[in-house]
């Protein structure tokens, strides 16, 4: 009796608590976490002139987030992850169309939307290698393109969707030429999508997804139903994804057949591996340092900055990316305390 | 998060201030800006290079002043995707305060660009791009390209009455094309001809071989085409290759496909081609002669109807400031604008009141080789055509 | 008027007499003999501009986004050449070849052969890399046009051939496409090369233990792939047009006759190639609204079914 309650008075015994020990302990704020929000704000008096390409930002950073949450969190591929902005952005844009203009129910239509055809395509993801799946994925994005462009009636086609009119973010306020409600908008919606995923992958959901990630069988054998939590964080990826095209249609008031297209999907991902895979920044920072690379490339060689992006991803791969963020991370080690002992 | 409400009504206040600015800029400032937006890379990008090219050209024979005022440029490319061309215009508006936006090589680039300057009052002037329904998207835009309705009209009515019974029709699948492709139907058909099908090739990796084919079997007297500047050179690569010459079947088409910009590159195979639009570069006037002369001196290519479109929105700009002395409040221009008439190098030229589309002749071509160059000849001109579809909406 | 009418409608019916009486029975046969035609060689030459694609992928487990750019390279050197030094056609058919094959090792030497043990991912992002590159390098250095190659008059023109109008040149592709697929077809199970190549594919390993020289034959045969996939462009360039995005435009195509026809073998890649070829070409013909949808439709309907590919043997390695 006295040996069990002495047990008990030390959770490290208890392997439960000290899993929720552990959950709690990487799921704390760290300080440059608050950094980064309060430096996202504080950008709308900082650079007041460029709102609109921190509007852009936000929205890239959610959609990129959307897909760390299956590559980085699941190991899952996808090279057609446009697919679910795109429905997304035409879901959102067609309501401001036909008079449904609050952005609020665009959001939640373009994510449920966005999540069905997740949920829908997510079982052809789970047999197959890799290659089955990028081209599997790809095929999927590539057919929802062909099938806006066939269907202008309700697309506009190749003209784009026109008449697209949104109604003011909470009834109050208007989007403004300058950007700086779409801004606080997408950035508004970023940060609570954000809080949701923080929250999700910190549970123990996301801990039984990393080790699916790390090794399916050994994850079945230990009583973890794989096919279930994939097909569960595939449809939640793509709710994410959807609603950051529901951003993208309701902040530029416009949908082109440009959603679908490949070079989104390619583009999303790059900007992932450059903030990083597999610590829900990496969307963020990957798509900070994107649209700044384009925005100053752009302005110096308005024709060639892709290949300068495309150096920064050779240089990136050969240089091993695994190594430059374990490189960084200890570098940095004392000040993020990533893990605790 | 409860941060969030006191900066968006603040946000609102600013906006307000910023709308305040732009709405009398001319009370502000001496130098009128003109934000250029244009596609410089991508598919489009030949538009983009003939439009900056002739807005420049304006600019250094017609002096940077006008009516007291400075005018300075300021060149954009938007790859030819439409959210970028929205969010530069709005940085134009926004950080630039310009007093005017022009450029715009494709339709759906100008109409993401209206509701900005329905906000932002002041003009849009579009200098390429040809769907009819764009002057209708914002009371601010104002034409000095063409409408694609207005170039095809009178290659129906001209078909009709030269022999042409039966035609196909192959167009690009997005506005402009459709627009073609109603045009010369209706037209076509109250002519007395018959339409026996009507082909929409995809806009993206347009692979005309099949289509050409169905042209080849329905055995037409000739087919009508429309694909949109650069795509050209593709489409005339198939056409001599399936042989339809050789069937046939003559090929008629607007000014489009034998743009200037590449007619030299199409080859042998074009020639004998006859087109309607509303600019060549052998338009036989001392206007035009002056101005092609110059333009190749200052660039090694000849201008296109894309070039004339920009040069022309530059006339319009400075005939605009000069009517208003100086006063560059966006309505003020605009008003200035309506109704405005000059001699442009491609024949007499009104803006309508009405619609603020152009009022041009239309020019039957037919594509000669002069000089070891391939030209588009004009033989017969129909004057003053305003764009049909408009024209029918009032009737 | 209504004499004129009438006049119009009775030339009418007679038109449809005409059509009725000599055309409708033999018209449908010749016009199947001619999209079948087209398609296949639409197939032929897809499959010289993939088989490079399959090899890599099937033997060295590589996946190499980037294969368009060979067959760019290829092209470009043809249209340079001819447009600018007065090179005949059949000249620049090698001189494609051998330039792309020549860029295509060196690559290989210098940085592909580093990401052959790295994960998909790495290589997906890494390929990816060369191909903005390479797009906005020959962007920059070539202008943004289409490149015009002038094929020779020999090849222009049509012929009646089995009752359909076949394009010369479209005959001429067939041709060459198809003896380059028996050449490979025979280099691969008849000669020494080729039992290497495969006892390579088999187990690299075992193969070297063997005394076969496994890089040597990795480089070559990625040698050669490229090279086929610079005559691919040099070909193509007057039926699928040559500009800088043609990497980008084609790698779906290229994957997709890869991964349907299953990565492993080279006869799954051609008629996979052939497959899509008449399937795209009849298709854009019968349902041209349709356009591409089928194609991708197929693809994804396949590697569910299949995830293999359709025309691998049983065993899964």
């Amino acid at each position: 009796m006295t040996d069990i309650a002495a047990a008990a008075a030390v959770p490290q015994i208890s392997p439960a608590a000290d899993a929720r020990l552990m959950l709690a302990a990487a799921a704390r704020w760290r300080w440059w976490e608050f950094a980064v929000w309060i430096a996202a704000l504080a950008a709308i008096v900082v650079f007041p002139r460029n709102l609109l390409l921190l509007n852009e930002i936000a929205i890239l950073a959610l959609f990129a987030l959307s897909l760390d949450l299956i590559l980085g969190f699941a190991g899952i591929v996808s090279l057609g992850h446009a697919a679910f902005f795109g429905v997304g952005a035409y879901a959102a844009g067609l309501l401001g169309k036909f008079g449904y203009g609050d952005p609020f129910l665009g959001l939640a239509a373009a994510a449920a939307v966005a999540a069905v055809l997740g949920f829908a395509t997510s079982f052809l993801l789970l047999r197959g290698s890799d290659l089955t799946r990028l081209m599997v994925t790809l095929g999927i994005a590539l057919m929802l393109l062909e099938l806006a462009n066939r269907e202008a009636w309700l697309t506009g086609g190749a003209d784009g969707l026109q008449g697209v009119t949104i109604g003011p973010v909470l009834g109050l306020f208007d989007f403004d030429l300058s950007g700086r409600t779409a801004y606080l908008y997408s950035l508004g919606v970023l940060f609570v999508l954000f809080l949701l995923a923080r929250r999700i992958i910190h549970s123990p959901f996301g801990l039984s997804l990393r080790a699916v990630k790390q090794n399916p069988l050994r994850a079945r054998a230990i009583g973890i139903s794989v096919a279930v939590r994939l097909v569960a964080i595939y449809t939640l990826s793509a709710a994410f994804a959807g609603v950051a095209g529901a951003l993208s249609a309701q902040t530029t008031q416009y949908v082109s057949l440009e959603v679908f297209d490949f070079i989104r999907s390619a583009d999303v991902m790059l900007v992932l591996v450059l903030g990083g895979v597999g610590y829900l920044y990496g969307g963020i920072f990957g798509a900070l340092i994107f649209k700044l690379m384009q925005d100053y490339l752009s302005a110096i060689t308005p024709q060639y900055w892709q290949f300068w992006i495309g150096l920064v991803l050779v240089i990136l791969v050969l240089a091993g990316r695994e190594r430059i963020g374990a490189q960084l991370t200890r570098l940095f080690a004392p000040l993020l305390r990533w893990r605790r002992a | 998060m409860s941060m969030k409400p006191v900066f968006a009504r603040r946000t609102v206040l600013a906006a307000a201030a910023a709308l305040a600015a732009t709405a009398f800029p001319a009370l502000a400032q001496e130098t009128v800006k003109i934000g250029v937006i244009l596609p410089m890379t991508g598919p489009s990008a030949s538009t983009g290079k003939q439009a900056e090219a002739a807005a420049k050209l304006w600019i250094q024979q017609n002096g940077a002043t006008v009516a007291g005022k400075k005018v300075e440029l300021i060149i954009k490319d938007d790859t030819g995707a439409p959210d970028v061309t929205k969010r530069l215009a709005q940085e134009l508006v926004v950080n630039d305060k310009v007093n005017v936006l022009l450029g715009f090589g494709l339709t759906p680039l100008a109409l993401a660009v209206a509701p900005i300057a329905t906000q932002a009052k002041i003009p849009q002037i579009v200098t390429a791009a040809a769907t009819a329904i764009i002057t209708e998207q914002s009371p601010f835009i104002v034409r000095t390209s063409f409408t694609l309705p207005q170039a095809t009209v009178p290659m129906a009515q001209w078909s009709a009455k030269n022999g042409i019974k039966k035609v196909v029709t192959l167009v690009s699948d997005y506005g402009p094309g459709i627009d073609a492709e109603k045009a010369f139907k209706d037209e076509f058909t109250k002519g007395g001809g018959e339409v026996v099908a009507e082909l929409r090739v995809p806009l993206r990796n347009p692979d005309f071989a099949p289509f050409l084919q169905r042209v080849k079997d329905a055995s037409p007297d000739a087919v009508f085409v429309f694909v949109p500047s650069g795509f050209g050179s593709a489409f005339m690569k198939q056409f001599a290759e399936r042989g339809l010459t050789q069937a046939g079947i003559k090929l008629i088409a607007t000014g489009d496909v034998t743009d200037d910009d590449v007619l030299n590159e199409l080859g042998d195979s074009a020639l004998g081609v006859v087109n309607t639009h509303h600019y060549s570069a052998s338009h036989d006037s001392p206007e035009n002669k002056a101005f092609v002369e110059a333009f190749k001196k200052a660039n090694n290519f000849r201008p296109n109807f894309m070039a004339v479109g920009a040069y022309d929105g530059m006339q319009l700009v400075y005939k605009a400031l000069e009517k208003t002395k100086g006063n560059a409040d966006g309505q003020a221009l605009l008003d200035a604008m309506k109704g405005m008439s000059w001699t442009s190098v491609r024949g007499p030229v009104q803006i309508d009141p009405e619609t603020r589309d152009i009022i041009q002749n239309i020019y039957v071509r037919k594509v000669e080789k002069v000089g070891g160059e391939l030209f588009n000849q004009e033989f017969a001109t129909i004057e003053k055509v305003k764009d049909p579809v408009k024209a029918a909406k009032k009737q | 008027m209504q004499g004129s009418a009438l006049l119009l409608r009775m030339r009418g019916l007679q038109r449809l007499n005409e059509v009725s009486t000599s055309k409708i029975p033999k018209e449908p046969a010749s016009r199947m003999v001619t999209i079948l035609f087209d398609g296949i060689a639409y197939g032929m030459l897809l499959f010289i501009l993939a088989c490079g694609l399959s090899v890599t992928l099937g033997l060295m487990n590589f996946v190499n986004l980037a294969h368009g750019a060979f067959a760019l390279a290829g092209g470009y050197i043809t249209a340079t050449l001819m447009n600018r030094a007065g090179f005949s056609f059949f000249l620049c058919l090698p001189i494609a070849f051998l330039f792309s094959a020549l860029i295509g090792v060196a690559l290989e030497r210098t940085l592909y052969r580093h990401l052959y043990d790295r994960s998909h991912l790495d290589q997906v992002l890494f390929t990816i890399g060369i191909v903005f590159m390479t797009v906005s390098a020959v962007d920059y250095t070539m202008g943004s046009g289409q490149q015009m190659i002038n094929i020779p008059t020999v090849l222009r023109g049509r012929i009646d051939l089995l009752g359909g109008s076949i394009g010369v040149y479209r005959l001429f592709i067939i041709v060459i496409c198809g003896l380059l697929t028996l050449l490979l077809q025979l280099a691969l199970v008849r000669t020494r090369f080729g039992s290497r190549l495969r006892a390579a594919v088999d187990d690299p390993r075992v193969a070297r233990g063997l005394g076969v020289n496994v890089n040597l034959v990795f480089a070559v045969t990625f040698a050669i792939g490229s090279g086929l996939a610079g005559l691919g462009g040099a070909l193509g360039a007057e039926v699928l047009g040559m500009d800088p995005t043609f990497p980008v435009k084609f790698m779906i195509y290229f994957l997709i006759v890869v991964t349907v026809g299953g990565a492993s073998s080279i006869t799954g890649a051609f008629f996979a190639s052939l497959l899509l070829g008449i399937a795209d070409v009849a298709g854009k013909y019968y349902v041209p609204k349709a356009g591409a949808f089928i194609i991708y439709a197929i693809m994804v309907l396949v590697l569910i079914w299949r995830p293999q590919g359709l025309f691998v043997k049983g065993a899964t390695r």
